[in-house]
């Protein structure tokens, strides 16, 4: 079913408005129905709506406007504004500075103050980090026959094994 | 003490513990849920995890559950071993989401997961947005009770799993908005009395602007039926654990305060038209042959309403909530003891809500 709002757009949301002790419904998309004020998915702002306020597709970029990715997973700023996820816990510390700001928008604040977790975890190298992460990429590249990426990959890998 | 893990037992009554009995407010929350996000040190979020990173997880994931104090003896099932029939049981009983079951290429993806305590609900889903949702549900208004259970699964978990935590931005999740706590509180509530006044607009805006949102029956851009709305926190950082649950326990307890003063108006001013409209639906859900699940979620709201205010003897609220459990069209294929069509359904439904109704009539 479309979206009776804009009619583009797949209807997601049975909207049920009541007034005067008239009730009606109405099938919208997300996007309609944040406009409209609903906000549906896990209790949060939908991803869309999230995304509009920071510019949306085409407009500016929200984790970095170089084009930098996250080293260990590859994610970059198309990929979270397509998709509204981080690809990995370490894009938080990649993405820390424009992170911060989007988590104040989102939640009125960057700085957890809830529980706080020790990691039962010894240290370890950066280096092997990055390596074990570098060949998860690999994998991932190849599962999803993106060979171009893979052989890059295959390069950085050459070059840190080499390095080390 | 520790549990003992059984791998993909065949689905009972698993998670149902809490339908059976009245929690505090029963007759306006049905039930209350705190779920929380954590994702483990070393792996890419599920989203950008390859199929063999999220079975490995996986994998870890059973172990710590099975090892798991608080869990007791636990069950485990991986989705892609699950039936269709076997997965939308869950889903019905709101244990996992539709995006666990139902990945998105339609089916479920490798390393999904679901470790349930075997007698009551609490749990986690593996391998979700996240790569451990914890949860615990409760019945009736019991949001700190849900809140110590699933704290204690974390402390469990967390002790066996490397999380992904950073010092400033606190448990790390696929999705920015639950970073933080990680932590989504919420009630699913019955307000027939705000819609039939008009007044739940007002109410459910009002929440809107206090950092609370709502939405309808099983999550993500579900509607409304039957006057049950779901009410959850919006933000998950910069406050504690705590007071997220305080401030969501707060504006609910208000939310419940203006139901109650609804259905004592709706009685004074309207007292026929009301019991006419209770004793409807009740009679439709003992005679009607043939049931779609809206409209019957829709006449059970009737039903729970006259309850509450005494308009009618029976079915106690907890035996409506184990009907809108069982009356679900997984739940009655799986009495049926086999496939329904829409139509089938409709009247396997009517005919199970006879005789559930008869049955409480009749204690």
């Amino acid at each position: 079913m479309d979206c009776e709002n804009c009619g583009e757009r797949k209807a997601q949301v049975t909207l049920t408005e009541i007034e005067d002790n008239d009730m009606r419904t109405v099938n919208l998309c997300s996007t309609c129905a944040t406009l409209k004020g609903v906000s549906i998915g896990g209790g949060a702002p939908p991803v869309a709506d999230l995304l509009s306020q920071l510019g949306g597709k085409g407009g500016d970029a929200v984790l970095d406007a170089a084009g930098e990715v996250c080293e260990y997973c590859g994610t970059g700023d198309a990929d979270f504004r397509k998709a509204g996820r981080l690809g990995c816990p370490q894009c938080y510390a990649q993405f820390r500075p424009q992170l911060g700001a989007l988590l104040r928008r989102v939640h009125g604040s960057s700085q957890h103050i809830g529980k706080v977790y020790v990691s039962t975890m010894p240290e370890t190298d950066p280096d092997d980090v990055r390596l074990t992460a570098l060949q998860r990429r690999l994998e991932r590249a190849v599962e999803i026959e993106d060979f171009e990426s893979a052989a890059d990959l295959r390069d950085e890998i050459h070059a840190l094994t080499e390095a080390g | 003490m520790t549990g003992r893990g059984r791998s993909d037992p065949p689905i009972a009554d698993q998670g149902l513990a809490w339908i059976e009995e009245e929690g505090p407010e029963g007759e306006i929350v049905v039930s209350s849920r705190v779920r929380l996000a954590r994702n483990i040190q070393g792996y890419s979020f599920t989203s950008h995890a390859t199929g063999g990173e999220r079975e490995a997880l996986f994998e870890k994931a059973r172990a710590a559950a099975a090892s798991s104090g608080v869990l007791g003896d636990v069950d485990v099932w991986a989705i892609p071993g699950l039936n269709r029939l076997d997965r939308a049981l869950l889903l019905e009983r709101r244990l996992v989401s539709r995006e666990l079951i139902a990945g998105p290429g339609g089916d479920a993806r490798r390393g999904t997961g679901l470790a349930l305590a075997h007698t009551r609900a609490l749990g986690l889903m593996v391998n979700e947005e996240d790569h451990l949702r914890l949860q615990a549900l409760r019945s009736g208004f019991q949001l700190e009770a849900a809140w110590r259970d699933v704290d204690q699964l974390d402390e469990e978990i967390g002790a066996r799993l490397p999380y992904a935590f950073h010092q400033e931005f606190g448990f790390l999740t696929s999705c920015p908005t639950n970073v933080g706590t990680g932590l989504r509180a919420s009630v699913f509530i019955h307000l027939p009395g705000l819609v039939l006044t008009g007044q739940i607009r007002k109410v459910l805006e009002g929440m809107g602007q206090l950092g609370v949102t709502y939405r309808g029956l099983y999550g993500e851009g579900s509607k409304i039926v039957g006057n049950f709305f779901q009410i959850s926190n919006q933000t998950t950082l910069g406050k504690t654990e705590e007071d997220l649950i305080d401030q969501l326990e707060v504006l609910v307890g208000r939310v419940i305060g203006y139901e109650k003063q609804a259905r004592s108006v709706l009685l004074r001013e309207a007292p026929n038209v009301l019991e006419d409209k209770v004793w409807r639906a009740y009679g439709l859900l003992r005679h009607a042959r043939s049931l779609p699940f809206e409209e019957m979620m829709n006449l059970l709201s009737g039903v729970r309403l006259g309850v509450s205010l005494k308009l009618l003897d029976t079915p106690r609220v907890d035996a409506i909530s184990r009907i809108m459990i069982r009356a679900q069209t997984a739940h009655l294929a799986r009495a049926a003891g086999r496939r329904l069509d829409e139509a089938d359904a409709d009247e396997f439904r009517a005919k199970y809500v006879r005789s559930a109704l008869t049955r409480v009539d009749a204690t």
